[in-house]
């Protein structure tokens, strides 16, 4: 133990995501050491993140206004709408450049275990997003873990009346890979979805 | 296929063991308490990523050491004249994921080392199988099963998972029940149903396999160690009903009777507050006769029908190709004369073959073959 604030400081960095007591340690005397001008940037950004961040309104995806960029941008297809679990999986669907459609941020999966029910996710909001006939294709770009693969068939069967297109991102090899290197569920879902080569 | 060296750090009570081993027998003798099983479970824990002991990894690891390694020199063949060579490093991380190598090669995943050694245990714990638990006898299934097709080990995973979730749902939805809320949410629980029911429906449609390849050979089994003993009879029950599952043949059918079968249960889980229907609740009656063995078989036919039942595992593995090792930790010392002898006899001629013993006696003359002694956690070639 450490005295007063120093401990203080390690104990609220070891309540970070993926930082154990002793990287909490670490980074603490990094910063204790550290020009004082740094810190105070660092703990600038820190105030600023949560004052400033919001949520957009629309999507849920994290905003510096009342909409998010995506949300925004006139050039964006409002027919279709990704849903996807967190802000961080819009930025990988957006790295492909791929997209040019809108997202949905649901803030999270199903999972009982973690306390999390569909009323805890942003799904009244993508409801409502829906109700308007707009949208004709929702795609259900959850995490292929049985947490993500339960939202995304409770979400189908919720829309299913809505008589809208409904797809399910793929799953199968990743490029540029070995096929030996697969494993044999992802070899397996890769053979389920396989698809004709039209030459 | 046979292990020509094991290795451990800090695996159990050892600090470090290195034993070269040969194909044919080897028998470890010692005092209790002195480290035998700690061999043999170290090469059970390469073939099936546990230990027959313990169902956690914290008691494997040495106690003041951070983690165990477990390695092998395996070697397959020879099948011509080429026999192939692998080294299996596995480092058991209590509490964290464990690590394997393949040929120092550490792109591989723990998982991929399933189906590489291949053992078949003989120990006293397998009286259990006969008069224990329904859940002994799921393990035994279960274990088989992903000893023949790896993949399952995915499937089951998979299963737990979706139990775990679907358990919670249900307690939680009984708990608002009895605490006088009545609208607890149970909008997710048909797609919990769904995700349950298909990897439920591909583990039971794989124990039903499982089951009907292994009948003929645990008769047979039987028959060899107490001959005119039997007919012995595998009767699989299931929880969704014997009618149902007499019904069903693929994996699509079961599929369609495991949903039937929880919707028809929906009611009485949601008020209990658990999954009641699944391969979780099924069992595995064996019968001796006309009479299911256990509350009827003696101790020494109960015996008989755990060997039996090992013995039809190991002819099981075997006809799939690679024969796999076989390892008798202190069973010879809880069997009488007659069954020792006949025990002796069907495993002798096996590729590899590990037997534990506290005294020299306890090895069956048929068996003699290379020895080591193991005392206070050191392992001398005699």
């Amino acid at each position: 133990m450490y005295e007063g604030v120093v401990q203080d400081l390690i104990d609220e960095l070891g309540r970070l995501p993926g930082v154990g007591p002793k990287s909490a340690q670490r980074i603490a005397f990094h910063i204790l050491q550290a020009d004082p001008a740094d810190v105070r940037r660092l703990a600038h950004v820190l105030t600023e993140v949560k004052a400033k961040v919001r949520f957009c309104k629309v999507c849920g995806n994290v905003a510096q206004d009342e909409l998010c960029r995506v949300c925004r941008d006139p050039r964006r297809d409002p027919a279709v709408i990704c849903v996807v679990e967190e802000p961080k999986d819009v930025v990988a669907i957006e790295r492909t450049r791929e997209f040019r459609g809108k997202y949905h941020v649901l803030g999270g999966a199903i999972s009982p275990i973690d306390g999390v029910g569909p009323d805890d996710l942003r799904i009244a909001e993508l409801l409502r997003r829906l109700a308007d006939g707009t949208v004709t294709e929702l795609i259900l770009a959850t995490d292929p873990n049985l947490e993500g693969e339960a939202t995304a068939t409770y979400l189908a069967r919720t829309v299913k009346p809505m008589g809208l297109r409904v797809t399910r991102l793929a799953s199968g090899l990743p490029v540029g890979g070995d096929l030996e290197y697969a494993d044999e569920v992802t070899l397996g879902r890769a053979f389920e979805g396989r698809r004709l080569l039209d030459v | 296929m046979h292990v020509a060296h094991l290795s451990l750090a800090d695996f159990r009570s050892y600090a470090r063991a290195e034993v070269p081993l040969d194909p044919g027998v080897t028998a470890f003798v010692g005092p209790n308490g002195q480290g035998k099983t700690n061999l043999v479970e170290a090469v059970g824990y390469l073939a099936t990523l546990g230990s027959h002991r313990v169902s956690s990894d914290a008691p494997l690891v040495r106690i003041g050491a951070e983690r165990a390694v477990v390695r092998a020199q395996v070697v397959q063949g020879p099948e011509g004249d080429t026999e192939r060579r692998r080294l299996l490093e596995l480092e058991i991380n209590p509490g964290r994921a464990n690590r394997a190598r393949i040929n120092r090669s550490s792109q591989v995943r723990p998982r991929d080392l399933l189906g590489i050694v291949r053992s078949v245990l003989f120990a006293p714990e397998d009286l259990a199988l006969v008069k224990g638990d329904p859940g002994e006898r799921r393990r035994f299934l279960d274990e088989l099963i992903t000893a023949r097709a790896p993949r399952l080990a995915g499937v089951r995973s998979d299963f737990e998972r979706v139990l775990k979730q679907r358990n919670t749902l249900l307690k939680t939805a009984a708990m608002a029940r009895r605490h006088g809320g009545k609208g607890a949410d149970l909008s997710t629980l048909d797609v919990w149903d769904q995700h349950l029911a298909t990897a439920g429906a591909e583990l039971l449609a794989h124990r039903l396999d499982l089951v009907a390849a292994l009948q003929p050979l645990a008769d047979k089994a039987y028959e060899q160690l107490a001959p005119g003993g039997g007919p012995v009879g595998l009767d699989y029950r299931s929880s969704i009903g014997d009618d149902a599952l007499a019904g069903a043949a693929g994996r699509e059918e079961l599929y369609g009777r495991l949903l039937e079968a929880l919707t028809a249960a929906r009611r009485q889980e949601i008020e209990r507050g658990v999954t009641l229907v699944g391969p979780h609740r099924d069992d595995l009656v064996l019968r001796l006769g006309p009479m299911p063995a256990k509350g009827y078989a003696s101790h020494g036919e109960s015996w008989s029908y755990a060997l039996a039942l090992r013995l039809a595992s190991y002819e099981l593995l075997c006809a799939d190709g690679g024969e796999p090792v076989l390892v008798l930790d202190d069973v010879f010392a809880e069997l009488d004369a007659r069954r020792r002898e006949r025990l002796a006899e069907l495993v002798a001629p096996g590729e590899q073959v590990l037997v534990t013993a506290a005294v020299d006696d306890d090895v069956p003359g048929l068996l003699r073959g290379a020895r080591f002694s193991v005392e206070n956690g050191t392992v001398v070639r005699q």
